[in-house]
């Protein structure tokens, strides 16, 4: 009987051990987030004010904004998406409805998993390299490509996954009305596995929202305002990046409003999508 | 030794029940589905061996037998369900109004068209409950949206379950309890009007009102389809069924009216299974 009590006062402390490392690690974690937070409002909030979305950027000293940033982000991030979100699904469906048998899946998954660890830096030279230096001018469409290269191999990762995790019965019940493969997948299986795989887009345009990397080689910087993706683009990421290196106090206080920018876009994006699709039919 | 005399054993106890079979359709009618030397593999393992057996048209037959004894797999051949998965395969003859289900040229959605199926879990589509029924039935036929309507309606109040939806179509199938949700793939079953049901332990997931709801179903369901039911309960299959086929280790032990079966079975396994001494 000791014994037991003996044992179970153990197991009662282990527990609390165990429990007490869960939380400092949670604390940890949220800690350095909250602490991001906090210094991205203090620093940026001065920064935020109706002409950060009139105007463009300015020269240094002068007054300005980041318009020109902020539509070539949406545009190109919009567009990558556009490419992305098709092929990206579609791969994903292939892996796991129709790739049960043979190479060609385990070998697409294998590379996927490759591209989607691949350095963005890479993605961006690969990018300048087979299309920047063959058209001789950085352009839009060039980052946008190298936008939706980094976005694909999230969209197919996550949607084979959400796939996954529909219950085969489910397959099995479609089937057995007589129901031809592609209808399965895509009235029932797809459909099951909606607020997932719309989750995966999302967290493809979160990654690519604030790459940049890529961009660097691709779509370069323009500091005036432009709406053709065949000429070199402004965007946020690089704006961030050119501005904060700057000695130029604007500039500065310039980046960090973008920064709140490309931080608080996707989070509300995120709880959009989310409340959008927490109602799940 | 022991094992041939089994068998012959096996073998005088069908030449002496086809004859029983025969008698017990007084009309003398085809069978619907006839069964010939059927054997099923899971790549190297034989699932079912040899099995002959004859679905009556309009009658309810049931499949008992302990678990892992092939009955599931039994039914699943009969709508080629297996087909899904590779590495399934079963040779013999299933014949389905004469023609045989398993040749390769037989197309397998035509095929589930008329035989339908229900699964031990209810797997509701994630779709409204009017569009989980309407799903099935628009892959054969275009109906108008009015006539569309009066089937979904016909097809629920087949499933006895129109009263407790009829004000809430438009909501989700999930939306549904465990026991409305297994009438509604029963509903959903019965609206693409198959002539064969497949219910693959349809009340194993259910609570006891919703059992006795979905057997009563059974009941009414059989005068028009031919129905073929595999259970782990052996009330239920004295319940519900006509004909009752017992198994065990993928073989067909016995097969018989399901009165006869229970009352007085003639292979000492069927009544140790029956009686609880075994399984």
């Amino acid at each position: 009987m000791s014994d037991t009590t003996a044992l179970y006062r153990k197991r009662v402390r282990t527990n609390r051990i165990a429990l007490m490392c869960s939380l400092l690690a949670m604390l940890i974690g949220m800690s350095f987030l909250a602490w991001i937070m906090i210094v991205l409002l203090y620093k940026g909030f001065g920064a935020l004010s109706l002409s950060l979305f009139t105007q463009s950027t300015p020269a240094p000293g002068s007054d300005g904004g980041l318009f020109n940033a902020i539509l070539g982000s949406l545009m190109m991030v919009g567009v990558s998406t556009f490419i992305a979100t098709p092929i990206g699904i579609l791969a994903g469906v292939y892996l796991s409805e129709f790739g049960r048998k043979g190479w060609l899946a385990p070998t697409t998954r294998f590379i996927n998993d490759i591209l989607l660890s691949a350095p963005s830096i890479v993605i961006g030279v690969f990018i300048y390299a087979v299309y920047v230096a063959q058209v001789q001018h950085f352009s839009g469409w060039a980052g946008s490509l190298a936008l939706a290269l980094i976005a694909i191999p999230v969209v197919v990762r996550t949607t084979e996954n959400m796939l996954n995790l529909v219950p085969g019965s489910l397959r099995e019940a479609a089937s057995a009305l007589g129901a031809p493969r592609w209808k399965v997948v895509l009235h029932v299986v797809l459909r099951s596995a909606r607020a997932g795989v719309l989750t995966g887009i999302l967290l493809a345009i979160a990654r690519v929202s604030g790459e940049t990397a890529p961009l660097l080689f691709t779509a370069l910087n323009n500091q005036f305002t432009s709406y053709d993706l065949n000429g070199p683009m402004a965007n946020l990421p690089v704006v961030i990046f050119q501005f904060a290196m700057s000695p130029y106090e604007n500039w500065n206080s310039l980046a960090w409003g973008g920064a709140i920018l490309i931080t608080f876009g996707v989070l509300c994006l995120n709880i959009v999508v989310r409340t959008m699709f927490r109602k799940k039919i | 030794m022991m094992q041939s005399s089994v068998s012959t054993k096996r073998e005088m106890s069908f030449s002496h029940l086809r004859e029983e079979a025969t008698t017990a359709v007084a009309h003398g009618a085809e069978p619907k589905i006839k069964i010939r030397n059927l054997d099923f593999f899971y790549g190297s393992f034989q699932g079912l061996k040899h099995i002959d057996l004859d679905i009556q048209e309009g009658m309810v037959t049931a499949f008992i037998g302990p678990s892992g004894c092939g009955k599931s797999t039994l039914l699943r051949t009969l709508n080629r369900m297996y087909d899904l998965y590779p590495g399934q395969r079963a040779t013999g003859e299933i014949l389905l109004n004469g023609k045989n289900v398993l040749s390769p040229d037989q197309d397998v959605n035509a095929l589930r068209a008329k035989v339908g199926m229900v699964f031990q879990k209810p797997t509701p589509f994630p779709m409204s409950i009017y569009e989980n029924i309407a799903f099935g039935v628009r892959l054969y036929e275009n109906l108008s949206r009015a006539d569309m309507d009066n089937r979904v309606e016909w097809a629920l109040r087949k499933a006895a379950l129109w009263d407790e939806v009829k004000g809430k179509l438009n909501q989700s199938g999930l939306s549904l309890s465990g026991g409305q949700q297994q009438r509604l793939c029963i509903a959903r079953g019965v609206a693409v009007k198959p002539e064969v049901l497949l219910l693959d332990e349809p009340t194993s997931a259910l609570d006891p009102i919703s059992t006795a709801k979905v057997e009563e179903l059974v009941h009414e369901l059989k005068s028009e389809y031919t129905i073929a039911i595999v259970t782990h309960n052996m009330q239920q299959a004295a319940r519900v069924s006509d004909y009752t086929a017992y198994m065990y280790l993928g073989e067909l032990v016995e097969f018989g009216l399901t009165d006869e079966i229970f009352i007085k079975p003639k292979r000492k396994e069927t009544e140790d299974y029956i009686t609880g001494r075994f399984g």
